[in-house]
Order: C-alpha cells, then structure tokens, then sequence
C-alpha cells in the first residue's frame, strides 16, 4: 500500500473580485507515494503544485477527491484530528520560514513542545538534529546571524524533529545559490536515506529532480500530465512540456534553430541515435556505419546517468555514398532507436 | 521664576498625578488595547480564528469611537464613568476615560504590528501541528513583539498628551497645572516648567522604548 494516496484531488479558490467563478488549482489529480521515495513534483510556477503539496498535510483542505495518508483518509477531518497527521508530516520552505524570535534551538525544538515532549527529552533530540545537520555550535544563534544554507539546515531538523515519516520540501532550494543548493540536496538525501523518509519535493528546476528524485510528476495547469520513474521520464518524456523541462539538463535532441547551425558546420546527413541502458551499446552502431565504410562525426548530444542507469541521444552527421548510408541506417535501425533529422 | 519656585509643591503634585495617570492607562488601557489588537487580528478573514461577525463588531466599535477628539470623549463618556468608578471626575475618573480611548487606539497598533508578522512562518507552524491560540501566543506575540514595543512607546507618549485634558474633570496632572497657574496667569515660566517636564517624561519614555525594542529585535 503507498504511504500518501491522491485519487481524484482537485481544489478550487473563489477567483479574486466579485465574480462567482473558481480558479482551479489542482484538477483532477492522482498519485501514489511509496514508502522510501523521493517524489518531485515539477512544474512551472501557477501549475498548482505548491497548492497539491498543502493538500497532503491538509493546510489547505481539498474541494474534492480522496488524500489517505498511510490508509487513513484525511478529507473532511477536522482540524484539531489533523494537528496530529500534521506531526507525523514535516514540511520546509522555499523562504526557510524560521522564527527570527526564537534561536536556533528554539525553532528546532518548537514542533517538540507542539507534540508535547518533555522537557530533557527535547534537549536530547534538538542536540541529535542540530549534530545531524551539522549546525551544532550554532544553537544559540538567531536565524538573521546564518547563511541561506544554514536556515534551510535549521528548517530542515525543525521539520524532522517529530521523526515524521514524511517530509514535504516546498521549493526548498530554491532561494539558493547552485553550491548551497547541492549542499541541501545532500542532505535531504541522506535523511531519506539514512532515516528512511519519505520526501516529496517540489521544485521548477529539474536539476533537482535529476539530482536526488526517484519517481516524478510533471504537473501543468493543474494537472499531472505525466508521472513516473525518473529515468523514464528523463530518458523518454512524451509530454511537450515534459520534454521542455528535460531539456534543461539534457542535452538530447536537437531543436529546429540548433539543427540549422548544425547543417551549416557540417556536411553529411544529420541522424539522431538514442540509447537506453538494456539496448544495443554505441559500439555497435559505430561498427555498423564503419563496415559501411561510411565517415561519421558526432556532432551534438551526450549521455546521461540517471541513479546508475545511462540514457542518451547522440546526433551524428553521416558522409559517403548515399545508398550505403541507407543500408546502415538500416542496420542501426535493427538494434537501436534511430531517426534521420531533415 | 519665583512664582514657580512658590509653587514648587503643587508642581511636583501634578508631575506625580501625569505619571500616575500615564502608568495606570498604559496598564489598563495597555491590556485592552491588546486584547481588542489581538481580536481583530485572529478574526480578520483568513486569519487564525477567522470570524467575520466578532471582527465587523469590533471595527465598528473601534472606528466608531476612534475620532472623537478626546476633550470631548472625556466629557461624552461621563455617564458610563460614573457608572463604573462611582464618580465623574477627579484623577481615577480620568484614567477611566483615559483607558478606553487608548484601548481603542492601541487595538489598532497591535493589530497593525501583528500584520507584520510573514504568514509564512504561521503556515510553518500550523504544519508542525499548532493550533490557532498557541500560534498566537508562540509565534504571532514573539515574533511582532520589536514593533509592539514601538507601538506601545508611541502610545504612551500620545497618553501623556491626553492626560493634560484631565483637568477638564479635575484629574490634575501637568496639563491642569500649566493651564491654571500659567496660562491663566499670565506667568509664561510656569506653563514652560511644565512643558520642559512633559518634554523630559516624552524623552525618557522614547528612549526606554528604543532600547527595549533593539535588545528584543537585536539589531
């Protein structure tokens, strides 16, 4: 059974001024959350998946459809029965969302004394967090003394603190410079690893989804249009939107301008090959167009890695007699993915 | 300035009454103040204990009583005062009147200094499980509190100013002395004794404001 359960989730605000009609956020959504996952949610920003993520932890309350968190159903509980799912859902933000009041410890322990721990117990576990984060020396600090990095830190113990089984990270890079950045994808890494969270992230760079995801949805105007293995996604995404997003980390196919400059470098017929791990190598296609006695550049593309899986699209620009070309690309065609660019 | 130094007890008198004035607002009125504040800023719609009729109730009564020049306040609501002290005037019927219109002018400072507080760091609570009062009262408060202490300093320095129209129902105090000894009398030193006084309290009161509301915002 998956530890978060959507079926059919859509939530609607009263559009601003007078009129009668909605806006609708999230239309019509379905996923399913394993237990040990990290799941991205992409999308650009108004695609509703920062209003899907407050639907898991009910702060805002769902129009209709179904949320079990865990088997349990969470629509229509109420508030004060959902202060005690919240407990066991930590959330961190795009703005960190420290309180500037309160020191480090202070913020740490916070959802501590919510739960109503006790006193040394609550010292213990802020001293484990703050050494789990490696923020230990500054516990006395108020949030205005750290780095954007360090309060992501905080927020992220802050949010642990519970031991919840789920941690909801809301743009949680996003304020970050690319350093820092990885630096907290680091860490949310090892808390999924090391303790066995289940995080849900949502983020409008698929940098970060390439970096710690397993599983993605691609979310646009309110729909999920696409959702699935990072690898197959990545490797293979049918939406055009999807397809837009891997294209920011992957270099794949090339789009209609890029091939115009290709066509004026280089000579030849231009011919896209893709791999996927489990297909036929590259050497295989390199010998076939050799045998051919054709001549062959690579002329744009790459291979990616994706958690120990390799995928790529490779764009070659083939010379030499027209009709042995034609019977190689045949012959790559057998065992690989290949498609003549005109 | 021997007319001054003649009068010297009374004008310590009446330093005495403007303080004891002042502080016993601020208490009272303090209190209301910030409860009324706190009302309006939980039922507000989309707040914590969102509540459109309490929070219609309260702007009204705010908004109604908010504008009436406090000379005249002090004389409109003398019914209600003696209702409440027993009497219609002297220093306690003063400080009646005095609280309720700070209350009504201080609910809206706390409740514009709460606003203040990011609704980010609200949603960050409620996430961990909070409820509404103990956000207010953990986080809303806390967080607010630099610019409350700005707030209230303000206030207590607009009290001052009102508390020289409690001679009106003879509550004494500075205002009533300078009225009465030196402007009535034609003794300019007297009415500027006074005023040097008020401006000192002004001061001290500012700079104590200042200090506390930097040792809470640390900056």
């Amino acid at each position: 059974m998956a530890l978060v359960t959507l079926e059919h989730v859509s939530k609607s605000y009263p559009a601003s001024g007078r009129t009668a009609e909605l806006v609708t956020a999230v239309d019509d959504v379905s996923l399913e959350i394993d237990a040990g996952d990290v799941y991205g949610i992409i999308g650009y920003s108004g695609a509703g998946k920062s209003t899907l993520v407050r639907l898991v932890n009910a702060l805002e309350p769902a129009t209709s459809g179904s949320i079990r968190i865990d088997g349990r159903e969470i629509t229509g509980l109420r508030e004060r029965e959902l202060r005690g799912i919240r407990l066991g859902i930590g959330m961190v933000f795009q703005q960190f969302e420290l309180f500037d009041a309160k020191t480090v410890r202070g913020n740490v322990a916070y959802p501590l004394k919510v739960a109503g721990w006790r006193t040394a117990d609550i010292r213990a576990r802020v001293d484990e967090l703050l050494a789990f984060v490696g923020l230990t020396d500054k516990a006395g600090a108020r949030p205005d003394e750290l780095s954007g990095g360090q309060k992501q830190r905080v927020g992220i113990a802050r949010a642990l603190a519970t031991r919840p089984r789920i941690l909801l990270a809301d743009e949680a890079t996003s304020a970050l410079d690319p350093e820092t950045t990885q630096e907290v994808l680091a860490l949310l890494k090892r808390v999924n690893e090391e303790q066995g969270v289940t995080i849900i992230v949502i983020t409008h760079e698929m940098d970060v989804i390439h970096s710690i995801a397993t599983k993605v949805a691609v979310m646009d105007r309110g729909r999920v249009i696409e959702h699935g293995d990072v690898f197959d996604v990545f490797s293979s995404p049918r939406h055009p939107s999807s397809q837009r997003f891997v294209g920011t980390v992957i270099k794949g196919v090339p789009s209609p301008a890029e091939l115009a400059v290709l066509r004026e470098r280089h000579e030849g017929r231009i011919v896209t090959c893709s791999f996927r791990d489990g297909d036929a190598s590259q050497a295989r296609v390199f010998l076939d167009l050799a045998e051919a006695g054709l001549e062959f550049e690579l002329v744009y593309g790459g291979i990616n890695d994706i958690r120990g899986r390799a995928f790529g699209h490779l764009t070659l620009a083939v010379r030499g007699d027209e009709a042995a070309i034609d019977r190689a690309l045949a012959a790559v065609a057998r065992h690989t993915d290949v498609t003549e660019v005109r | 300035m021997d007319r001054l130094l003649e009068l010297g007890p009374e004008f310590w008198a009446a330093a005495g009454e403007t303080l004891y004035m002042v502080a016993l607002t601020m208490l009272f009125g303090g209190a209301g103040g910030f409860l009324l504040g706190l009302g309006l800023y939980a039922t507000r719609r989309g707040g914590l204990l969102p509540n459109a009729v309490v929070n219609n109730v309260l702007n009204v009564v705010i908004n109604f009583f908010r504008p009436i020049p406090f000379i005249i306040f002090i004389a409109a609501v003398q019914p209600l005062t003696r209702a409440v002290i027993g009497v219609g005037i002297g220093t306690d019927a003063a400080i009646f009147a005095l609280s309720l219109a700070a209350a009504f002018a201080i609910g809206r400072i706390v409740e514009q200094n709460l606003l203040t507080v990011r609704p980010g760091v609200i949603e960050a609570a409620r996430s961990m499980g909070a409820g509404p009062w103990r956000i207010l009262r953990t986080v809303v408060v806390p967080e607010a509190l630099g610019p409350l202490i700005l707030g209230y300093t303000f206030i207590v320095i607009a009290v001052i100013d009102m508390s020289a129209m409690a001679g009106l129902i003879g509550g004494g105090g500075l205002g009533y002395f300078a009225q009465l000894y030196g402007f009535r009398q034609f003794e300019p030193v007297v009415t500027w004794a006074a005023v040097l006084l008020i401006v000192v309290f002004v001061q001290v009161v500012q700079y104590v404001g200042n200090w506390l509301a930097r040792r809470v915002l640390r900056r």
